[in-house]
């Protein structure tokens, strides 16, 4: 496979801090189809705003909930989408303006693995067609010998090289995955998307995958951004995470520094969320659960994104948006876009917002609402009397409209 | 007596290739006010077993008992059933948007699901009840929310409103196939509060079935461990998760990241699920196992694991401590060359 290799030699000096890709304010908007005539034209904003840093050989894992903006970066990094604004500079050149003509070597070295690996894969196309179309796209190899390819490939990735000719559907989920991940390494690219690349597998199958790009990376000295919902799996396989809300990079850090001492109240939520599948670590802790939902991108919150779910929220959240920069003495790697970043072993539970109620999602009354923070005092002193929402994550005694009867 | 017992449960389907054997032989027992947590992964028979129950699975060859309430619901007539679903027993599943219908607002589904089962309430009464379950499981203004169709709410809020529809006539049972899957974690955290909360308040008994060991180390109180059709392994929570017994639900609990872990290798489980069209004789597991050994040809029976009352295991290892240590070593010295990935 060594001949496949078209980069030049500097692919191989990888340095720690030698930086791959740079992504500098990318701003990525979509027009929302125009319900009026003299109405003014909506956009959903997707990405607003991002910059990171991916070094080469490592994996920059990009966690958030679905909405938030995260496949979007990954395909306008791959330039799958024509971006808004902002530069994208990949191996020290600027490729956010370039045209589909002039993308197009670069696609060698750009590759994405997909989340839906039945989605992904042509149904009606023989597995061996279908790993080789890099080699016939970029006509670098035919007949027997693009077969040849074609076989180490999958021989690499754990697949059967003879079954070559099998259709997608003869395969597992996992096997499918598989074969999306000897299409991306067809030309040995210096850079892989995975977008969501085992939230669709089985959890036996799951380790499978996650082991082989680990292998891969290894041997190839391969970069990886990997996006996923999952923060155990963002967790293990990524040495830098970046933490998505609304379009915007909340939080950025070194993976276990996130995962320990997060500052953005966003991370800290979501971290305090996930299920742990151990009884007693799980019953230690204290979960916060956020209220309400991700509102929408159309119209995002002012200052803060976050703000109105957050339990720290103060009057400067509603109307300064906060920059992503080094916080509470953290060092230059570590981020967050905060006015009131958590301080190590703080407990947002212990917090209030401090700002009125037409600022924030209110969580209505309901079984929530007594003990939405457990182990927090229950906040608002006037519990039951029916008139007013005590105490879930954000709530002061605020009257809400309560209509309908009471069962 | 439990509330629901479940006894040697059997599930297949003719399809064009034959007969898949979805389920095969699985007991249980669920205990009124308790939740029961069933894991496993897709194709291992868990929402095929809680739907038969129901009556859900059209078509189906089935034999055993299921037996709720006294009743025996395998034997039931569709009139019967008709009667206990909705009404004793409450059902949400995974994706709440094809679970609503998209054409009727959302406050006159519960309306008529509760007014199906109980006819002389009136419209009105129905309404207010509606409106009351809606802002029990957290919808925000409610008696407006009643009126808005299933598109309007996030799919949190759809969750939400299928947990008040299910609780609508306040069922003993609750069956919950996989609620939180299509969720973010933010949101799984709310609704599977919301749950808890209402079972809590209505002392139902909750089948929660799941693929996430997280979630089932969060709320369960027995957990049943399936693969292949089969129950492998059955015991409360916490011996599942410190001292389980079966080489599968080992296999699982290693195939997780350590959440505080570094970044070394996992440990997955060799291998793929076997294939229900034509299962091979022996532990469902024994192709992918570890410890396989010549005896696992031979289907082993849940039996009692030793140790904590109650914790089962379908394997034949042996059950004391002692037993499993040899086998272990005995796997450590000579891996085994049956488990090819």
């Amino acid at each position: 496979m060594n001949d496949v290799k078209t980069v030049p030699a500097q692919a191989a000096d990888t340095t720690e801090g030698d930086v791959l890709l740079r992504v500098e304010n990318l701003v990525k908007y979509f027009p929302v189809k125009s319900s009026g005539f003299l109405k003014p034209r909506e956009f959903v904003h997707a990405v607003e705003d991002v910059s990171l840093a991916v070094r080469r050989g490592e994996t920059y894992g990009i966690v958030g909930e679905s909405g938030c903006g995260k496949s979007t970066l990954g395909r306008s990094i791959a330039r799958l989408h024509d971006i808004t604004s902002g530069r994208i500079v990949f191996d020290g050149q600027d490729i956010s303006k370039l045209s589909q003509r002039r993308m197009r070597p670069l696609r060698r070295e750009i590759q994405m693995i997909f989340q839906d690996p039945i989605g992904s894969l042509n149904p009606r196309r023989r597995v061996g067609s279908i790993i080789g179309d890099p080699f016939a796209i970029h006509h670098t190899a035919s007949g027997t010998e693009r077969r040849r390819r074609v076989q180490e490939l999958m021989e690499r990735v754990g697949l059967n090289p003879e079954h070559y000719n099998r259709f997608p559907a003869e395969f597992s989920g996992g096997q499918r995955q598989r074969i999306g991940v000897a299409r991306a390494l067809a030309f040995q690219p210096k850079l892989i998307i995975c977008d969501e690349p085992v939230s669709a597998l089985d959890v036996s199958i799951q380790a499978q995958v996650v082991n082989l790009l680990a292998d891969l990376q290894a041997e190839f000295g391969l970069t990886y951004i990997f996006i996923a919902h999952d923060l155990s799996v963002v967790r293990h396989v990524s040495n830098t995470v970046g933490v998505m809300y609304l379009g915007k990079l909340t939080e950025t850090a070194p993976a276990d520094t996130l995962f320990t001492v997060p500052r953005h109240p966003y991370t800290g939520a979501l971290l305090s969320a996930v299920p742990l599948p151990d009884p007693d670590q799980s019953a230690q802790r204290k979960q916060i659960v956020l209220v309400g939902d991700v509102p929408s991108p159309i119209a995002p919150p002012s200052g803060c994104r976050f703000h109105p779910r957050c339990p720290k929220a103060a009057p400067v959240c509603v109307t300064d948006d906060p920059v992503l920069e080094p916080q509470l003495g953290d060092g230059p790697d570590h981020l967050a876009a905060c006015h009131l970043p958590m301080a190590e072993g703080e407990s947002l539970a212990d917090f209030k917002p401090t700002i009125g109620a037409e600022e924030r999602v209110i969580e209505p009354e309901g079984v929530l609402a007594e003990d939405v923070l457990p182990g927090g005092k229950p906040a608002g002193g006037d519990a039951g009397t029916g008139s007013a929402s005590p105490g879930s994550g954000s709530i002061g005694a605020v009257p809400t409209t309560r209509e309908g009867g009471q069962a | 007596m439990a509330l629901l017992e479940v006894d040697d449960l059997t599930v297949s389907f003719r399809t064009a290739d034959g007969l898949v054997q979805a389920v095969r032989g699985v007991t249980y027992n669920v205990e009124a006010g308790q939740t029961l947590g069933i894991v496993g992964e897709s194709g291992s028979g868990k929402s095929v077993s809680t739907q038969t129950i129901t009556g859900l699975t059209r078509g189906a060859q089935v034999s055993g008992r299921a037996v709720f309430q006294g009743q025996d619901l395998l034997t039931a007539t569709p009139g019967q059933l008709q009667s206990i679903r909705g009404a004793k027993i409450g059902m949400i599943f995974q994706d709440p948007l094809s679970s609503l219908h998209p054409y009727y607002k959302v406050g006159w589904q519960i309306v008529e699901m509760i007014r199906l089962h109980e006819r002389d309430v009136s419209k009105d009464d129905a309404r207010k009840r509606a409106v009351e379950l809606l802002r029990l499981v957290g919808i925000p203004q409610p008696g407006s929310r009643v009126n808005d169709y299933p598109h309007q709410f996030s799919g949190g809020m759809r969750q939400r409103a299928m947990i008040a529809m299910a609780m609508a006539l306040n069922p003993a049972l609750l069956i919950a196939d996989e609620p939180t899957t299509a969720l973010d974690v933010t949101v799984q955290a709310q609704v599977l509060r919301v749950i808890a909360r209402m079972q809590e308040m209505f002392g139902t008994a909750v089948i929660l079935i799941t693929h996430d060991l997280g979630v089932i180390a969060d709320v369960a109180d027995e957990v049943l461990v399936m693969y292949g059709g089969k129950v492998m392994e059955q015991s409360d929570r916490r011996t599942l998760f410190y001292a389980s017994h079966h080489p599968y639900t080992e296999g699982l609990l290693q195939s997780l990241p350590a959440y505080g872990g570094g970044r070394e290798r996992l440990h997955p489980i060799p291998g793929q699920p076997p294939s229900l069209l034509d299962p091979p004789p022996g532990c469902p597991f024994m192709p992918r196992c570890p410890y396989a050994f010549d005896k696992c040809t031979e289907v082993p029976p849940l039996d009692p694991a030793g140790g904590e009352p109650g914790h089962l295991s379908a394997c034949w290892l042996p059950h004391d401590q002692a037993g499993r240590a040899q086998a272990r070593q005995r796997v450590q010295a000579a891996p085994a060359g049956s488990a090819g990935a």
